[in-house]
């Protein structure tokens, strides 16, 4: 089929068609509680679209996307907190407001990181980067910046209602927020990758020496992959904030950036749906986990833990498919060939298997 | 402000050293592994970490002593490398970056989960096998427990050299991280070398993990810090030398006591310094210390 709208083909139409459709349908179709988790993806896919952006398309490996995720929601949360206690201003315009503040902020912080991160590639950029996500939260905690960062009790923050004139819950008006500002981005990354930019990005990623012969200049493009890919986690971080109105800096540990870098892949690398097969994962597999975990083996009950189960997971996905849903990268051209599509029978196999070996520990 | 004594000052360098001997044998546990594979092992500070949970449930469950439960606890590290890298990395054996430090991460996630499935969560004092009790050198005080940590470390970092120095395993060892070819043709199994480096690698972690449990008191998440520590040690000393690891662990330990100390809020900046140090480094000296500049053709 060669229709085409807009530059894309009719395929990809009747997808975001379906795409839309089914997003629309959720929150008006579930309760409370899946509505809220639904509208957390969307913070994820967000995230996932800017580290997709750096690592998949640029080809810079980052375990430390929390941290720009840290620096968006305290941006979001201190704005809201200071004007409230300092100049008596407690309005909720205050929080839709800082989300652009977030992304420049954050964005401007990625974009100094890049200067450094210059000059590493590889597994030397992931040690940076991997003390980058270890160093955020300390700072945050520091008790004699307590007054302005508000230490380890974090921030709390109004939850979002809607506008009177709309006869939605809570639940459901983040949910539309949420998903409005991640189709947005979606559609600015979609348009990024297909731009001068983004194929310079990509240049960078296949040869950077063949990227600096044919003209691509290497330091402005990978400072400005940083830059972009920390804007939307930026975006990301302040809307996690605002989702359950509460910053601490336990939030964006450790466990967020790594898991952010894993569920990228997960959803495959430099693939534009990628972060929201990513984002799918991230909320609700360590739902499921928790369920699985809840059985009952015989009459012991399996604690309930999730990590375990992210673990074997981790574990089988790259390897069943060559490194994620779908990946574009010339790895995928020697080295194992990969299945199209998620193995999700493949899934709910391994937390079976899992679960067996775990009911012997708890006897 | 601090008064800052010579007295003082001594003493944090000399218990900066003993814990730089820690940070010394994660090293080195890091480059064995980076040798071997050109890849950081993110899971190595949960796999000492698994190790020091067995050690504690052999002294507590089991009321084994110290002295007992110490190589017993290095065996079974070293069995569970082997079995790790057959089972978990051996697929990925020469993949891309982007997918070794994915698995590494997948390891580490599993570790973490199955340390609290099978441990719990609760933070545990683990019991130190030296004394408290301090010994003075000229007014500075060092305690058993200190000389006794670096002293275990500096054996078996003496060991590690030996082995590779002076045995034909080392050696065979040592050609299939760097000729794998070549030594493949001279009949050198370099598929279970690197098993073996993992099995090496995680032993040396393990007993990074059981020196500093007294320290650090014990929980699935105690070697996450230190595992940082270690990265800034083998960057500091060259990534690819293991002598250099030891140097950059010492020196790392004796920095971070000194920004502990005497910074303002210098506990909370431990961390972020060793951001510092890596990035530092690898700006201005990325080979490190002892580590040679690479020359790469296009």
């Amino acid at each position: 089929m060669s229709s085409r709208f807009l530059g894309i083909s009719a395929y990809v139409w009747i997808a975001i068609v379906v795409g839309v459709v089914v997003l629309i349908g959720i929150p008006l179709s579930t309760d409370k509680f899946t509505t809220f988790e639904f509208a957390n993806v969307a913070v994820y896919v967000i995230a996932l679209m800017g580290l997709n952006l750096l690592t998949g398309y640029s080809g810079q490996i980052s375990l430390g996307n929390g941290a720009f995720m840290a620096i968006g929601g305290y941006t979001t949360a201190l704005t809201a907190y200071h004007l409230k206690h300092s100049f008596g201003i407690d309005s909720p315009a205050i929080l839709y407001a800082s989300i652009p503040l977030a992304a420049l902020l954050a964005g401007l912080f990625g974009f100094l990181f890049g200067f450094p991160a210059l000059r590493l590639s590889g597994i030397y950029l992931a040690l940076a980067t991997f003390a980058l996500a270890l160093s955020i939260p300390p700072i945050i905690d520091i008790d004699k910046l307590e007054f302005i960062l508000q230490g380890h009790s974090g921030v709390n923050l109004h939850p979002l209602h809607p506008p009177d004139f709309l006869a939605l819950s809570d639940e459901q008006w983040l949910y539309f927020v949420n998903w409005a500002i991640a189709g947005l981005m979606f559609v600015l990354a979609w348009n990024l990758v297909r731009s001068t930019t983004g194929r310079a990005f990509m240049a960078v990623r296949d040869s950077e020496t063949a990227a600096v012969a044919s003209g691509v200049s290497l330091s402005y493009y990978k400072t400005l992959a940083f830059g972009i890919s920390a804007a939307y986690s930026g975006i990301a971080g302040s809307l996690l904030a605002i989702s359950v109105a509460y910053v601490n800096p336990d939030v964006f540990g450790l466990q967020l950036s790594l898991a952010l870098l894993v569920a990228a892949v997960i959803g495959g690398l430099g693939f534009e749906f990628g972060p929201l097969i990513g984002g799918l994962f991230f909320v609700w597999l360590p739902y499921w986990s928790e369920q699985v975990s809840k059985l009952h083996v015989g009459t012991f009950q399996l604690p309930s833990k999730p990590d375990v189960f992210y673990g074997v997971r981790y574990r089988c996905l790259p390897r069943a498919k060559g490194g994620g849903a779908r990946r574009k990268d010339r790895d995928c051209a020697h080295g194992r060939r990969s299945r199209g599509g998620v193995d999700w029978r493949g899934a709910e196999r391994d937390q079976q298997l899992s679960s067996g070996p775990g009911s012997v520990q708890v006897v | 402000m601090y008064l800052v004594t010579l007295t003082d000052f001594l003493q944090q360098v000399v218990s900066g050293i003993a814990s730089g001997g820690v940070y010394a044998s994660l090293a080195l546990a890091l480059v064995l592994i980076y040798r071997a594979m050109d890849v950081a092992n993110f899971a190595q500070g949960e796999m000492a970490m698994f190790s020091t949970f067995i050690s504690y449930t052999l002294i507590t469950s089991f009321n084994l002593p110290f002295y007992v439960v110490f190589p017993v606890t290095i065996a079974i590290a070293f069995a569970g490398g082997v079995v790790i890298e057959r089972i978990m990395i051996r697929p990925f054996e020469g993949k891309s970056v982007i997918t070794l430090v994915v698995v590494t991460l997948a390891l580490f996630y599993l570790t973490n989960g199955m340390a609290g499935l099978i441990f719990g969560y609760i933070l545990k004092s683990f019991p130190s096998p030296f004394s408290s009790a301090p010994i003075s050198f000229g007014g500075i005080f060092v305690t058993v427990q200190d000389v006794g940590v670096l002293g275990v470390c500096l054996v078996i970092l003496g060991l590690v050299y030996v082995f590779f120095r002076f045995t034909k395993v080392g050696l065979a060892m040592r050609a299939a991280a760097l000729y794998p070819e070549s030594s493949r043709l001279v009949g050198v199994r370099v598929s279970w070398m690197l098993a073996l480096g993992w099995g090496l690698a995680s032993a040396v972690g393990a007993t990074a993990g059981m020196m500093i449990a007294p320290i650090t008191f014990l929980d699935p998440y105690f070697m996450q810090p230190i595992l940082l520590f270690a990265f800034a040690a083998a960057v500091l000393g060259g990534i690819e030398s293991p002598l250099g690891a030891v140097i950059g662990g010492l020196t790392v330990g004796v920095l971070l006591a000194l920004v502990g100390s005497y910074l303002p809020a210098g506990q909370n900046l431990r961390l972020p310094f060793a951001l510092v140090i890596i990035v530092a480094v690898l700006l201005f000296r990325p080979a490190g210390f002892l580590g040679q500049a690479t020359v790469r053709r296009v």
